[in-house]
């Protein structure tokens, strides 16, 4: 479904110099080589969609990146010190014949000094690995956001995510929309994940780790991009039938595009004669019960995805199929089509009443 | 034929028992590997069409269910039972009837979770199998979410058969502390004992969390308590609480009768004792307390503050220094020995090294930070299967192994022996190995489809392949088991030289289990005899 071309962030543009650097560039090429993705130049409507979590593309998960090769790294030196030792004692200890079989070995029943021995170096690895992670922790969870910082509330419903920037009064859905960042006009957006019904959770993993949406709760959670891009991600907790179609999308913006994106959503479509027809019908059939339409009369659901300016989105269905005028047709005549077990029943249109009502969504730019 | 039946149903010897927990457990693994292979395929291509997502999410549900609670557990109980009297020389359970309840309540819950397929839509006509995942994340147990009656049938089923957990825990505890023969100490006890005794602590107190907080899902869902659900004021964290603070140390239930059997063949297969016994035993006591306070490593990403995130991350690494202290145990036990590749001892190695993998992942797994990416991804289900199917159950398989000819009687063939090994060893690393990266590519669990361009495809075809090989090598170890307990070699009473008291009795044991019994004077009972000149109590 998605034909676009996959790229990867040219590393060398961020030019730090980190010590893991080099270990973590070989774990994401090896990574990188084993999804087959294309190497080219990012642009702004690059789609990433292999989001490898050794590629990181923003602040936090570059943090989170850090970490995870010490640790890969302790872990490996671990495993070919006592995957070697095995190896050499299966080896070098293996039964060479019959003759072994008449006497047994000299029976040894431990060693205090070797015992304590190989009980320290765990412990001293333990311990440098607590202090890390704590450090880490507090890097991550106590992070102050700027003055400049962007905010957006993000809830997540059986089976779509509704968004919302209180700082701008912009409701949208399923398709996030953040700024760029960079080092000298840093604006991190931060997250606060609610949900109205079951527990959720938001994972895109160049941006950030994953947390859940837990109804009742109020978590955060903060993202800094370095790169634009469309990022795509998943809900990570079984949250019903649709849970593998609960997709995210999220649109890192040059800071120009993001204001001019906002403006755009700021506006209210006003009456338009020509698709006079599809309002009618939209609010006859009672789609307004449950979506919202800023400025049509009737149409303030809150229970689906708000559909302002629906035809700005590029996926339908919280990022299952594209949106364009089949898909879209597909939808109206029956939602359990392309997406079996989503909450939108079948409305039993006419194709009469599904022509207006098209006509009428595709023009909600 | 209808006097075998009612011996089965009416028996209350631990080795007929025990023969039973282990057949029912087989059976249910292969209803849970069907489970699983269907999965695969469903996910081995992009966009695949052959189960829906309620299907799909009955499947899992089912396949996790099955395994641990119906598989694993039956393993631990049905080794146990068998193995344990005759390890510490008892002519049976301390309570022999409370043991046959135990076999048939665990059986029951099991039979009762499967009948969710037949009964589970109830009047409301909504998913036949439960499907809100093996941990069954509230709220989306509760009667707004799951309107029919499929969630009710795994409460009730787990609800039971816990029951019979918890009864049979009492049984050994009791048994292997007040039935040991004269001279057996504690302290002279065979490992696998001990293991299965930190195993039964484990389960009593572990178990009852869960019963509780399924007596609270019965309580919501039937008769409108309200604990779990946001709407009316009640905390889904709080389940998760209830769910892991029994969920974790539950791993330790699984994992430590395998360390046992491992603890049992490494030494044998060698031709050496245990290396450093009393270190062994505080080890697997340090991991029985610790397991206790490990739980939320869960939920790191629901949202905890950094302290109690930062705790838990220390508590699960410290579980890091008893579990490794093992593995260099067994190493140490090794080395210097002489190694015989039966097939028990080939099944023991690759235990060893999958094993290590999976603690490290679970290293991993415990550092917060790393977890934020991983969890709910397929990394941590390559994890989990590494020390569920790589761990526990090629220890099952080597304990299989090992014992089957004390329990039948004849020798398991070795060239259909290496058949098996071979092929699940190479079908478990092909369907896991390829999850781990799955993981680092953002895929999550649970899902039963996803868009093609995720760098995922290539991946998850080649575990969906793995999967098939497994089910091939599981075919072969049946068949195995089939025909060599008709035709396979006899055995006699003591077909590996090995030293502990089971290996005494004739094979198969005799109802009483013993005639007579020397007094044991080391943990080594059987040394002593073959080795008048060179006892261990010499030295111990």
């Amino acid at each position: 479904m998605l034909n676009h071309h996959y790229t990867r962030y040219s590393r060398a543009k961020r030019g730090s110099g980190r010590g893991w650097e080099l270990l973590g560039f070989t774990v994401a090429a090896f990574i990188g080589l084993l999804s087959s993705a294309p190497v080219a130049r990012a642009q702004d409507s690059t789609i990433r969609a292999v989001q490898n979590i050794f590629d990181p593309l923003s602040a936090p998960a570059e943090t989170l990146f850090n970490i995870s090769v010490l640790v890969l790294a302790v872990c490996a030196g671990i495993f070919l010190v006592v995957g070697g030792l095995l190896t050499y004692a299966i080896i070098r200890y293996r039964r060479r014949g019959p003759e072994d079989d008449t006497e047994e070995p000299p029976q040894v029943y431990g060693s205090a000094a070797i015992e304590l021995a190989w009980t320290v170096p765990p412990i001293l690895i333990v311990v440098m690995l607590v202090l890390v992670t704590a450090r880490t922790i507090g890097e991550i969870e106590h992070h102050k956001m700027p003055e400049t910082a962007e905010q957006i509330r993000i809830i997540g419903h059986r089976f779509w995510w509704e968004v919302r920037y209180p700082k701008h009064d912009v409701v949208t859905a399923n398709e996030i929309h953040v700024p760029l960042s960079d080092r000298h006009n840093r604006v991190p957006t931060e997250m606060i994940l609610e949900s109205a019904d079951v527990i959720h959770g938001f994972w895109v993993p160049q941006l950030n780790g994953k947390t859940m949406l837990v109804p009742n709760y109020r978590n955060t959670m903060w993202i800094e991009p370095y790169a634009t891009g469309i990022y795509l991600g998943n809900c990570t907790v079984l949250c019903g039938q649709q849970h593998a179609n609960m997709l995210i999308r999220v649109i890192v913006d040059k800071p120009e595009d993001y204001q001019k994106w906002l403006e755009s959503q700021k506006q209210t479509p006003g009456p338009d004669p020509q698709t006079e027809e599809g309002q009618k019908q939209f609010i006859a059939n009672s789609c307004g019960t449950c979506h919202t339409i800023q400025g049509l009369r009737g149409a303030n659901g809150v229970f689906a995805p708000d559909l302002t300016h629906f035809a700005s989105r590029a996926t339908l269905g919280s990022g299952v199929a594209p949106n364009d005028e089949q898909n879209l047709r597909s939808w109206l005549k029956d939602p359990q089509v392309l997406k079996q077990g989503c909450l939108m029943p079948n409305m039993q249109l006419s194709d009469k009443q599904i022509d207006a009502i098209l006509a009428y969504l595709r023009n909600l730019k | 034929m209808t006097a075998w039946i009612q011996d089965l149903i009416f028996t209350v010897d631990h080795k007929k028992l025990g023969f039973m927990y282990l057949g029912a457990g087989w059976l249910f693994f292969i209803a849970g590997g069907i489970l699983a292979l269907l999965i695969r395929t469903q996910i081995a291509v992009p966009n695949n069409h052959l189960l829906d997502g309620e299907t799909f999410n009955g499947a899992i549900t089912m396949h996790g269910t099955t395994m641990i609670f119906f598989f694993a557990m039956l393993m631990v109980f049905g080794l146990i039972n068998y193995i344990v009297p005759l390890q510490i020389g008892a002519r049976d359970m301390a309570f022999p009837r409370l043991n046959a309840f135990s076999f048939w309540a665990t059986f029951f819950g099991g039979i009762f979770l499967f009948m969710s397929y037949v009964f589970g839509p109830g009047l409301y006509g909504t998913g036949a199998a439960p499907d809100a995942s093996w941990f069954a994340l509230a709220p989306l147990t509760s009667r707004a979410f799951s309107p029919g009656n499929n969630i009710d049938f795994w409460s009730l089923g787990l609800l039971v058969s816990g029951v019979g957990s918890i009864t049979g825990g009492v049984n050994i505890m009791v048994t292997i502390f007040c039935y040991r023969t004269k001279g057996m100490t504690l302290y002279r006890m065979p490992l696998f004992t001990w293991l299965a005794l930190v195993t039964m602590f484990l389960v009593i107190m572990f178990m009852p969390p869960l019963s509780a907080a399924q007596i609270m899902l019965v309580l919501e869902r039937f008769f409108g308590a309200k604990f779990f659900e946001a709407q009316a004021g009640g905390s889904p964290v709080l389940w998760q609480h209830f769910f892991w603070i029994f969920g974790h140390p539950e791993v330790y239930i699984l994992v430590l009768p395998a360390f046992g059997i491992i603890s049992e063949c490494v030494p044998v297969f060698s031709r050496k004792p245990i290396f450093g016994y009393p270190m062994m035993v505080a080890a697997t006591v340090m991991i029985g307390f610790i397991s206790a306070g490990v739980w939320a490593h869960h939920m790191f990403t629901i949202g905890m503050d950094s302290f109690s995130v930062t705790f838990f991350a220390f508590a699960t690494f410290v579980i890091a220094i008893p579990t490794g202290i093992k593995i260099f145990n067994w190493l140490g036990t090794m080395y210097g020995g002489k190694i015989r590749f039966e097939i028990p001892m080939l099944f023991c190695i690759a235990f060893l090294f999958q094993f290590l993998i999976a603690g490290l992942t679970g290293i991993m797994l415990g550092c917060a930070p790393f977890d934020w990416q991983l969890n709910d991804s397929y990394f941590v289900i390559a994890h989990f299967h590494y020390v569920i199917v790589g761990g526990i159950v090629f220890a099952v398989f080597a304990g299989f192994y090992y014992w089957f000819p004390k329990a039948v009687g004849r020798m398991m063939d070795k060239r259909l022996g290496l058949w098996h090994f071979w092929i699940f060893t190479i079908g478990f690393h092909l369907t896991f190995d390829p999850q781990h990266f799955l993981g680092f590519l953002g895929m999550p669990r649970r899902i039963y489809t996803y868009q093609e361009g995720r760098g995922w495809e290539v991946l998850n075809m080649i575990s969906t392949i793995g999967a098939f090989l497994q089910a091939v090598g599981g075919i072969i170890f049946i068949v195995n088991m089939i025909i060599s307990a008709r035709k396979g070699k006899v055995a006699g009473d003591d077909p590996w030289d090995a030293w502990t008291l089971e290996w005494m009795t004739s094979s198969p044991p005799p109802d009483y289990n013993f005639e007579h019994l020397p007094e044991v004077r080391s943990r080594r009972p059987l040394w002593d005899l073959k080795h008048p000149e060179d006892p261990d109590w010499k030295f111990e």
